[in-house]
């Protein structure tokens, strides 16, 4: 208190803390505190909930057989097969879909900074996929490829079974994601981009540099908190993929992920130890990673904002 | 002037690429609910033959029997119900973190920026679980909890954002002025913060619209089913028709008003999906 009343050149003498203060930290507390208490109560309980429920032998079929089971669902997770599977199918997902993502979005985000013309049209057609939920961008995909409805193979003079196949049915999921959430992408980029001050792109073109020069020495470095916190909250939201993959394969040809494993072993097969375990894992997973993002990369997440 | 046409064609062809790219699913999945049964399968991306008779179907039966009005109702007003609340407690935290000076202000925003990239999935067991003991399980309230909490950080940031922009000293301004502090506030203020509002609400609406995870785990019927659940649960008329054609009519009921929605207020959703996501 002392520093700080130091700091504040107040010749050491501790600042009163007047009754108008006071009276405004109450109001603003009271302010907060609904929604404070409605965020900590779907995540911080069920989440300490989770824990102790994957701690314990408990099958909804057999609810009689509860018992403590110690870590041994965490053996069984981490010693199986199908979840490291599943743990590679979501992190390929994650890093090839974000990393096209990417590059489209910049790509459009440019369009709409710099076109001649049409720059209203691209942000309304790129409102178009943020404004269609993911079920219904998941079905019309499945039916775009399917063999007997879709216009794919048809159109491409091919007879493909695009969900027969691993590395196909993969793809059409991942260009699913893509195809859904590239918007919301282009515009945090587009955002970051009309920050850049213009009077640097002129004064390097008096002195000869050429549009790639300018977008690799002046666009992509200033943009970098930008990127970061648009990569951030993509790479965690595509860590969760769910929607895509569970109306398209339901998880057939080794296309499960991790939250797919998640909800069969809840709600399918009603095995709230196993799947709380998951479940676990699975947030954890999420904490490394934002906290890889803001270690590595230093993201300042004061900067951030919250994704779809 | 070579240059200039060389340009023109290229912005051209980008803007083209990307306008195809943007609308191929929504007018395919229109072109297959206007396919009859019998063509729907004959891979043409226009229908030869077109029908309304998917769409007739969505709604035989009426409320019980439908597959898709029950649904349907459930959305909007599950929807509707959660948005209000998040806005209302979005609006006092943001009020509060905007104009307020008190401590805890910058934990709030952080604890609300760590609930926009936690897994959903985590706390599904425990909310099945505990929904079923509780008697929330397959119910409105049991949905609408979950989905106003989880877009209470996107309402808290997008608010604060906007409420930071309003001149607020203008309320006093209007009271030494000789309006009544609920006339300054209903005359100045509202006005000024109903924008930001809206657009807050609009993005928290197009959350819940689109959850997937929440409305198939934490219900078992349509008695608080939502669309995206139900489209999952669709059957065909019997069981040798495929559903295709029913789906797609249902996708593009419940997609065209929202993009016509999202179209006419564009400029406000960019400006909301985007705020805070520069410094200042």
């Amino acid at each position: 208190m002392s520093a700080t009343a130091g700091r504040l050149g107040l010749g050491g003498r501790k600042p009163a803390v007047t009754e108008r203060a006071r009276s405004e930290r109450r109001l603003g507390w009271m302010l907060c505190a609904p929604a404070v208490i409605a965020m900590l109560l779907v995540t911080a309980y069920p989440i300490v909930y989770a824990i102790v429920l994957s701690l314990q032998n408990l099958d909804l079929r057999f609810p009689n057989d509860t018992s403590w089971a110690g870590l041994t669902n965490y053996k069984t997770v981490l010693t199986s097969s199908l979840w490291w599977q599943d743990v590679w199918n979501t992190v390929f997902i994650t890093v090839v879909s974000v990393a096209v993502e990417l590059t489209l979005g910049m790509i459009i985000a440019l369009v709409m900074y710099r076109a001649l013309f049409g720059r209203g049209l691209v942000r309304t057609s790129v409102l178009i996929p943020y404004g269609i939920i993911t079920v219904v961008a998941a079905f019309a995909w499945q039916f775009a490829f399917a063999p007997d409805t879709g216009f794919v193979n048809p159109a491409l003079g091919i007879d493909k079974a695009w969900f027969g196949g691993h590395w196909s049915a993969m793809a059409v999921i991942i260009m699913a994601e893509v195809w859904k959430t590239t918007p919301f992408m282009a515009l945090l980029l587009l955002a970051g981009m009309t920050t850049i001050d213009e009077g640097l792109y002129e004064a390097a073109k008096v002195d000869g540099a050429n549009a790639w020069q300018r977008f690799f020495r002046i666009t992509l470095p200033l943009m970098k908190p930008a990127i970061l916190v648009a990569l951030l909250f993509r790479t965690l939201d595509a860590f969760r993929i769910f929607d895509n993959i569970f109306i398209m394969t339901r998880g057939a040809q080794n296309t499960e992920s991790v939250s797919i494993l998640g909800y069969n072993q809840i709600i399918s097969r009603t095995n709230l130890g196993l799947g709380s375990a998951v479940s676990v894992l699975i947030f954890v997973m999420v904490l490394l990673i934002a906290f890889v993002f803001i270690r590595a990369f230093g993201v300042r997440l004061a900067e951030g904002r919250p994704g779809t | 002037m070579r240059r200039g046409t060389r340009e023109y064609a290229l912005w051209s062809i980008l803007i083209l690429v990307v306008l195809v790219f943007a609308l191929i699913p929504i007018v395919w999945i229109a072109s297959l609910s206007l396919k009859t049964p019998e063509s729907v399968t004959d891979g043409r991306f226009i229908p030869a033959h077109w029908t309304f008779d998917n769409y007739k179907v969505l709604f035989q039966g009426g409320f019980d029997n439908s597959p898709f009005i029950h649904p349907l109702i459930n959305s909007i007003a599950i929807g509707l119900i959660a948005t209000t609340i998040a806005i209302v407690l979005a609006a006092f935290a943001a009020y509060a973190i905007a104009r307020l000076n008190f401590p805890g202000k910058a934990v709030i925003l952080g604890g609300a920026l760590a609930l926009a990239i936690f897994p959903a999935i985590s706390v599904i067991g425990p909310l099945f679980d505990m929904w079923r003991s509780i008697g929330l399980y397959d119910t409105y309230l049991g949905l609408i909890i979950p989905y106003l909490t989880f877009s209470l950080p996107l309402a808290i940031y997008v608010l604060v954002a906007f409420y930071r922009e309003i001149p607020w000293d203008l309320e006093q301004a209007a009271q030494v002025d000789g309006a009544t502090p609920l006339q300054a506030f209903t005359k100045v203020i509202l006005p000024l913060a109903a924008p930001g509002t809206f657009t807050a609400a609009i993005l928290v609406f197009i959350f819940c619209w689109n959850d997937f995870l929440f409305a198939i785990t934490l219900t078992s019927s349509n008695n608080a089913r939502t669309v995206p659940a139900a489209l999952a649960f669709f059957t065909g008329e019997s069981q040798f028709t495929a559903p295709t054609g029913n789906i797609a009519a249902a996708a593009i009921i419940v997609t065209v008003p929202i993009i016509i929605f999202v179209l006419f207020f564009q400029r406000r959703i960019v400006a909301g999906l985007t705020s805070g996501a520069v410094k200042g």
